[in-house]
């Protein structure tokens, strides 16, 4: 149940910061936002399975995109992560998932590099998906691929500064 | 029979992910045909609630430019005061901004409720602001909205007490502009790019452009009063193609920062619908 709720703050406090704070501020340049709301769906211990992760996945996006008023925007790209990440963890990974128990996707239980191409690759499919999206109705190819490549870097810099500042899993044991 | 609920249950995931993909784009792209969704209703006064108790914090911090831009505005307003008009001769001359509620008194045509945004964004492709005043308060969709300083958007949809305002930074936000010295009809849209400026089209190339000129609202809008500030001209090219103007305009607003604004309703509104309704008829 303390897990329960840890995450549930987690959650609230992640979406805080990303509508309070990260939309707030004067953007760096006109198309770079940094998003970081999703790490939550990255951070979810090991052993969800994965239909649940899909609903949560579902849940985040929708309520980011209360906040964004882009109604299915952030939760069809919040759903294709939670699609994908059992599918890349086990790529990642040698063990079982169901073995992992309560821990999350952190550098210490996965080892530095294979958490880096981890965060990294699901931040790029979120941001992908996401600002296709937006191509799709829009167009303009260039500004997409900019947008999607500037993006991408200053969001993952932000999760990795963010992850160093917190130890997650050493408060679980 | 048993095959597919086989085929079903190993596939319960892939199936509950494309299901959940089919409604959220499905909301995506309804929502941006239509500008009126029942989860947007929701939306608003959920984070609504939420942006009307951080916008108390900001909107202290930001009180001294606040209150310099309403000082401006309150000038301006004085400069208006009836005793300064000279009351032209109503037998003859209509006077376009005001109509008769009987036959003692006059009003403006144009009324403005006043508003306060609580949220607001200029980074995407498709900016929505809210506002703290909604159905209650007489807001209704369609109405426009405008800043001490120049026009801001349209009203999309009207919560209980919130609504939400399609601003002029979305792409597909079109409004009707001329050119202050009197010549050209054009549409002002956003090309998703700089929250400054505006892209400003179809004013035939035989009108003289310069920079610097002032671009107001039409007389033929019928949502917004007619003459009222937009921005002014930073750059004029010329599209060979269709023989108009491409112009870039500067925004009198400053969107980052814009607190306060009045949505304005047209007391001819029906009327002017009506008529709309029974030229489409004949």
């Amino acid at each position: 149940m303390t897990l329960g709720i840890k995450h549930i703050v987690r959650f609230i406090l992640l979406l805080a910061f990303q509508v309070l704070f990260l939309n707030r501020i004067p953007p760096l340049h006109q198309f770079i936002v940094p998003y970081i709301y999703f790490v939550f769906i990255l951070w979810l211990p090991f052993r969800f399975s994965r239909a649940p992760l899909l609903l949560i996945s579902f849940a985040t996006g929708m309520l980011a995109d209360f906040f964004f008023i882009t109604p299915g925007l952030h939760a069809a790209s919040c759903v294709l992560i939670g699609f994908l990440r059992p599918f890349l963890i086990n790529l990642l990974l040698p063990k079982e998932q169901t073995e992992w128990g309560s821990e999350e996707p952190d550098r210490k239980t996965m080892g530095l590099f294979t958490y880096g191409i981890y965060l990294f690759a699901m931040t790029f499919v979120h941001h992908f998906y996401l600002i296709l999206l937006e191509w799709m109705q829009f167009g303009d190819f260039f500004y997409f691929i900019g947008k999607l490549s500037a993006t991408s870097v200053v969001s993952i810099f932000l999760i990795i500064i963010i992850d160093l500042f917190i130890n997650r899993n050493s408060r679980n044991r | 029979m048993r095959n597919i609920y086989l085929f079903l249950l190993r596939n319960s995931v892939l199936i509950l992910f494309l299901i959940l993909q089919f409604v959220s784009l499905y909301s995506l792209f309804n929502f941006n045909r239509f500008h009126e969704a029942a989860l947007n209703m929701v939306a608003s006064e959920i984070a609504g609630a939420v942006y009307r108790n951080t916008d108390k914090v900001e909107s202290y911090l930001s009180l001294q430019s606040e209150n310099n831009s309403l000082r401006e505005q309150n000038a301006r307003l004085l400069s208006l005061m009836p005793s300064g008009n000279i009351l032209p001769d109503t037998g003859v001359t209509i006077v376009s901004k005001t109509i008769r509620i009987d036959s003692t008194s006059v009003a403006g045509q144009f009324n403005y409720l006043p508003a306060r945004i609580i949220s607001n964004s200029v980074f995407l492709q498709q900016n929505y602001m809210i506002i703290h005043r909604g159905r209650e308060q007489g807001i209704e969709p369609n109405l426009a909205v405008v800043a001490p300083d120049g026009i801001i958007g349209t009203v999309v949809s009207a919560g209980a007490n919130m609504s939400t305002v399609m601003s002029l930074l979305h792409r597909q936000s079109k409004v009707i502009a001329v050119l202050k010295k009197g010549s050209g009809l054009g549409e002002i849209s956003w090309d998703g790019k700089d929250p400054g400026l505006l892209n400003l089209r179809k004013i035939p190339t035989t009108v003289e452009v310069n920079k610097g000129d002032s671009v107001v609202t039409s007389p033929y809008s019928d949502k917004f009063p007619p003459g009222y500030t937009i921005g002014i001209v930073e750059r004029v090219e010329k599209d060979q193609e269709t023989n108009t103007y491409l112009l870039w305009v500067r925004s009198s607003v400053d969107f980052n920062t814009v607190q306060h604004a009045f949505v304005v309703k047209n007391r001819l509104q029906e009327e002017i619908d009506q008529i709309n309704k029974t030229i489409i008829r004949e």
